[in-house]
C-alpha cells in the first residue's frame, strides 16, 4: 500500500501544547512514528542561574502549567537540602496538600482530555465542571488557580486556617462521589472501553526498559512512587495505596489515575486531621553555601527531578530538570507500533504529556546538512544576532540603548 | 456488565440542573479574598529600601525617589507574574495584592501604571 | 413559476436553510444543556454563517479549483432537492412518482460522496485520510439504513412515499411495528451526518478536520449549511417512513406537528452524541455489519410476516 507521512503538530488539535511528531501511515495504519523534542524550548535552565533562589522559585513553578508545584517543591527542596534548613512540620504539610489537590485536578483534567481525544466530549465537560471544586479550593488557599506560589525558600507562604480545612474536607466527600461515579463510566460504558482497552500496549518489561515513570509505569505493573520509596514533605507520616495495574493499556492508565484520585482523597483527610500547630518558615540566608543536591518529586505525571549545584553566591550555578513526560516520551513509539491512527492522540495523551515542561533543548539542523551541530552559548549569542539581522532587525542599536539604560 | 451509554441518566438529568458555567463578561467573576490580583502600592508607608525590585522575578516593579523621603512606584501590568512576592518582601507593607484582575487593555502603555503620592494612581498612554 | 418558489423558498432553499439553522440551535443548545453549560444564544447559528460567509475563501494551490467550489454547492442541492419527494405535512408531497424512496435515498447519499470528492481534490492529506473514511464509512451504514428503510416501504407494498402514507394513514398503529427501524435508522443518520460516535471522517483530534481541513469562509459556511440542511431532511425522511401519523391534520396543525417530529429526531440525535465515545473507523464498520445489519433483517422478517398473515 502507499506510504504517507504525515506531520502531527506542531500545531494539531491533538496536542494541547506544540511539539512535532511524524507518522508514516500505510492507510490508517501506524507504520512508524518519531517525535521530535526541541520546538517549546523556552531557555529556562539557564534563566535560573541569571535570577536570585527566591526569583527562581516563581520561574520554577512556570515550567509546567498543570503540575506547577511539583516543580517550584522540587526546586525548593534541594535548595533547602544544600542550605541544610530544617522545615517546619507545618510547612511540609500545607505543602504535601497543595501537592494532593494539584495531583487531583492534574487528574481530573487528564481524564477529561482523554474523553476528549476519543471525542466523548461529554466525560471531558463533566470531569472538568468537578475539577472547578478544587481549583476553587487552590484559590482560596493560595491566591490563585495554577500557579499557586505557596512555596517559597524555607517554608510556605500561606497558613490554612480551620475553616478553610473544613471547606477542604467537605469538598473531598464531593469529590470522592463524583469519582466513584467516572470509575463507573470508565469501566462500563462501552464505546470509551472499545477505545482504550488494548490501545498503546506496554509491556512491564518494556515499561522497565524504556524508564518509564508515573501512572504509565504503574499501569504496566510496575511498583514505583516516589512517595512511598523515597518520601519527601509529609509523605513518611501519611498512610496511602500505591495504586498499579496489569492492564499495561491506556485502559489501565485510566483506572491507575482514577484509582489514585481516590487515595489521594485519603491523604487529604490524613493531613488535615494531623495537621501540627507550629512556624510556616525557618530563615534561609539568601547566598546560599556551595553544593550540590538532587530532589525527587511525584507529580501526578511522573517522578519529577531537579538537579541545583550553588556557588556561595545569590543565585545557582547550575539548574537542571528533569520533568516526567521526557521519561515517558520514548515508551510512545512503542505503544503505537501497528496500531491505526485514530488510536494516536488518545495513545500520546495517556502518558499525559506536558511538552513545554519536557523541552530542555533544541537541536539546530542546517537545512540541506544533514549533520546536527551543538552550539555553545556564545555561539548561540552570535548566531541569533546573525539571525535576526538577516531577517532585518538589528540588536546592535538596542544593546547600546540597553547598555545606557542600564548605567 | 458493561453497557453503552451510562451516561444517558446523568446527562439527561442535567438538563433540569442549573448550567455549571456562566455568561461571564455580563455574570462578574468573583475571587476569593486573599486572591494575588494587581498590585497596589501605599506611597505613605515606602521607605525606599528598594527589596521588592530585588526580589521581584520579572523586573516588574520599580521604586523612584521623588523627594525627602518620598517614593513613586511604576508596575508594569505586562510583566508582572502576580506572585505577590513583592508584597512579601515590603517589610512596611506599603505593597497590597487585590481581587482585581481584569486587566487586560487595548493599548500596551496603559498597562505601567504608577503610584505617587501627588497624583494617586496613573496609567500612562 | 411555482416550481421556482417550491425550490427557492418554500419548502426549498429558504426554508430549509432557517429551519436547518434552527435545529443547529436545538442541537447545540439541547447539546450544552445536557453537558450541563449554558449554550450558545438563539441566533448563533446564523452569526457562524455570517462570520464565516464574511472570511476570505481560500483555495489550496493544488487543489482542482471547479472541483473544490462545486462541491458546497452540490451538497446544497441534493439535500434540498430530496424534500420535495417526502411528503411534509399531509400525504402529497410536492412531487411524486412510484420509487421516489429510493430516489431520496440516493439523494441523501450525493451529500456524502461531496465530502469524499471535496476532500479528496483538497490535496490536503488530511483531507484525503477523512475523504477515505466518509467514503468507507458510507459503504458501513447506508445497508442498514436502505434495508431498515425498506422494511416499512415492503408492508406498504409500494416504493412511493405517497402511497406509504395513504397505507399508514388507512392503517394507524401500523407504524409502531416498524420501531425497530426507527432506532437503527436513527443510528445510521448519525453516520451519515458524521456525529458522534460516527464522526469518524471529521475526527479533529486525529486529522484536524478531516475532509474540511482545506475549506474556509463561503465555501465552509455552504457546506455546514448543506449538513444542517441534510440533517433536516434526513429527520424528515424518517418522520415521513417511520412516523406517519397526524397526516390528515391539515396545512396548519399539520405543518406544526411535521416541525415537531423532526425536531424530536433532531433532540434523539443529539442525546445520542452526547452519550458515546467516537468508534474506530474498523469498530464502526463490524459495528454495522455484525449489529445493525442483522436488526435490520430482523425488521424486514417482522415486516414480511406481518404482511403475510395481517395485511393480505
Amino acid at each position: 500500500m502507499h506510504k504517507v507521512v504525515i506531520p502531527i503538530g506542531p500545531q494539531h488539535p491533538a496536542l494541547k501544547e506544540p511539539e512535532s511528531f511524524s507518522v508514516t501511515l500505510s492507510g490508517e495504519k501506524i507504520m512508524k512514528f518519531s517525535a521530535r523534542l526541541g520546538y517549546n524550548h523556552r531557555g529556562i535552565e539557564k534563566a535560573c542561574e541569571e535570577r536570585t533562589y527566591i526569583q527562581d522559585v516563581y520561574l520554577t513553578e512556570r515550567i509546567c502549567g498543570i503540575c506547577s508545584h511539583s516543580h517550584s517543591t522540587c526546586f525548593v527542596q534541594a535548595v533547602e537540602e544544600i542550605a541544610g534548613a530544617d522545615i517546619p512540620k507545618r510547612a511540609l504539610y500545607i505543602r504535601t496538600l497543595v501537592g494532593e489537590l494539584e495531583r487531583i485536578h492534574s487528574h481530573l483534567l487528564w481524564l477529561g482530555v482523554a474523553g476528549h481525544e476519543v471525542g466523548f466530549d461529554t466525560l471531558l465537560m463533566y470531569t472538568w465542571r468537578d475539577r472547578e471544586v478544587v481549583m476553587d479550593i487552590l484559590a482560596m488557599l493560595t491566591g490563585n488557580r495554577v500557579n499557586y506560589g505557596i512555596n517559597t525558600i524555607g517554608g510556605v507562604r500561606r497558613d490554612v486556617t480551620a475553616e478553610q480545612g473544613k471547606a477542604i474536607l467537605k469538598a473531598m466527600d464531593t469529590l470522592e462521589e463524583r469519582t466513584n461515579y467516572y470509575i463507573q463510566i470508565a469501566t462500563k460504558e462501552t464505546t470509551l472501553i472499545q477505545r482504550l482497552s488494548g490501545v498503546g500496549l506496554l509491556s512491564n518489561k518494556d515499561a522497565l526498559k524504556l524508564g518509564a515513570v508515573g501512572p504509565t509505569a504503574r499501569a504496566s505493573g510496575v511498583d514505583r512512587d516516589v512517595r512511598r520509596d523515597d518520601p519527601y514533605a509529609a509523605y513518611a507520616e501519611v498512610k496511602f495505596k500505591v495504586i498499579t495495574d496489569n492492564h499495561n493499556d491506556v485502559y489501565g492508565r485510566t483506572l491507575v489515575r482514577v484509582g489514585e484520585l481516590l487515595e489521594t482523597y485519603k491523604i487529604i483527610r490524613q493531613i488535615i486531621k494531623k495537621m501540627p500547630e507550629g512556624p510556616l518558615t525557618v530563615k534561609v540566608p539568601r547566598k546560599i553555601p556551595a553544593g550540590e543536591a538532587v530532589s525527587r518529586y511525584e507529580a501526578p505525571r511522573g517522578e519529577d527531578m531537579h538537579y541545583v549545584k550553588s556557588n556561595g553566591t545569590e543565585k545557582p550555578d547550575r539548574v537542571k530538570v528533569r520533568a516526567p513526560t521526557l521519561a515517558n516520551i520514548q515508551t510512545v513509539a512503542k505503544m503505537l507500533e501497528d496500531r491505526q491512527l485514530a488510536d494516536l492522540p488518545i495513545v500520546i495523551a495517556a502518558i499525559d504529556p506536558c511538552f513545554s515542561c519536557t523541552d530542555r533543548l533544541t537541536g539546530i539542523r542546517h537545512a540541506g546538512k544533514r549533520s546536527k551541530s551543538v552550539l555553545k552559548w556564545e555561539e548561540l549569542h552570535a548566531y541569533s544576532i546573525r539571525h535576526y539581522r538577516e531577517h532585518g532587525i538589528d540588536f546592535a542599536e538596542l544593546n547600546k540603548k540597553m547598555r545606557k539604560a542600564l548605567k | 456488565m458493561i453497557r453503552p451509554g451510562k451516561m444517558l441518566k446523568q446527562v439527561l438529568e442535567s438538563v433540569f440542573k442549573k448550567p455549571a458555567t456562566t455568561e461571564y463578561p455580563l455574570v462578574k467573576a468573583r475571587m476569593p479574598d486573599n486572591f494575588r490580583g494587581k498590585i497596589v502600592f501605599h506611597p505613605e508607608r515606602c521607605i525606599g529600601c528598594r527589596l521588592c525590585m530585588k526580589d521581584c522575578p520579572s523586573g516588574a516593579i520599580e521604586i523612584r525617589k521623588v523627594g525627602e523621603k518620598k517614593f513613586e512606584c511604576e508596575i508594569d501590568l505586562g510583566k508582572c507574574i502576580y506572585c505577590a512576592q513583592c508584597v512579601d518582601s515590603c517589610l512596611k507593607k506599603a505593597l497590597e495584592a487585590t481581587r482585581e484582575f481584569e486587566l487586560a487593555v487595548l493599548d500596551r502603555k496603559k498597562l505601567k501604571v504608577t503610584y505617587n503620592a501627588e497624583t494617586g494612581e496613573v496609567s500612562k498612554g | 413559476m411555482l416550481s421556482i418558489f417550491y425550490i427557492l423558498i418554500f419548502p426549498g432553499f429558504l426554508f430549509l436553510s432557517a429551519f436547518g439553522l434552527a435545529a443547529q440551535f436545538v442541537d447545540r443548545k439541547l447539546c450544552a444543556r445536557l453537558q450541563n453549560r449554558v449554550g450558545p444564544p438563539w441566533f448563533q447559528p446564523l452569526a457562524d454563517f455570517i462570520k464565516l460567509s464574511a472570511k476570505e475563501d481560500i483555495i489550496p494551490e493544488e487543489a482542482n479549483p471547479s472541483m473544490f467550489k462545486l462541491m458546497p454547492v452540490l451538497a446544497i442541492t441534493a439535500a434540498i432537492t430530496a424534500i420535495f419527494y417526502i411528503p411534509l405535512w399531509s400525504v402529497n408531497p410536492i412531487y411524486a412518482f412510484s420509487g421516489d424512496l429510493i430516489v431520496v435515498l440516493y439523494l441523501l447519499t450525493i451529500p456524502t460522496l461531496t465530502f469524499f470528492l471535496g476532500g479528496w481534490y483538497s490535496t490536503s492529506l488530511y483531507s484525503r485520510i477523512g475523504a477515505v473514511r466518509a467514503l468507507t464509512q458510507l459503504f458501513a451504514y447506508e445497508v442498514p439504513l436502505l434495508m431498515s428503510i425498506l422494511a416499512p416501504a415492503l408492508l406498504a407494498d409500494t416504493w412511493s412515499l405517497k402511497e406509504m402514507s395513504l397505507f399508514y394513514s388507512a392503517h394507524p398503529f401500523f407504524w409502531l411495528f416498524n420501531i425497530l427501524g426507527f432506532a437503527i435508522s436513527m443510528i445510521a443518520l448519525l453516520g451519515k451526518l458524521e456525529k458522534v460516535p460516527f464522526d469518524i471522517p471529521e475526527a479533529e483530534t486525529e486529522i484536524v478536520g478531516g475532509t474540511f481541513t482545506e475549506y474556509s469562509g463561503r465555501l465552509l459556511a455552504l457546506f455546514r449549511l448543506g449538513i444542517d440542511i441534510e440533517q433536516i431532511v434526513g429527520a424528515a425522511l424518517l418522520a415521513a417512513v417511520y412516523l406517519p401519523f397526524g397526516l390528515g391534520l391539515g396545512p396548519v396543525a399539520g405543518f406544526l406537528l411535521f416541525v415537531l417530529k423532526v425536531l424530536t429526531i433532531v433532540c434523539m440525535l443529539s442525546i445520542l452524541r452526547t452519550i458515546f465515545a467516537r468508534l474506530r473507523i474498523d469498530q464502526m464498520i463490524s459495528f454495522c455489519w455484525k449489529c445493525l445489519a442483522p436488526l435490520a433483517f430482523i425488521q424486514l422478517f417482522i415486516d414480511l410476516v406481518l404482511k403475510g398473515f395481517i395485511v393480505r
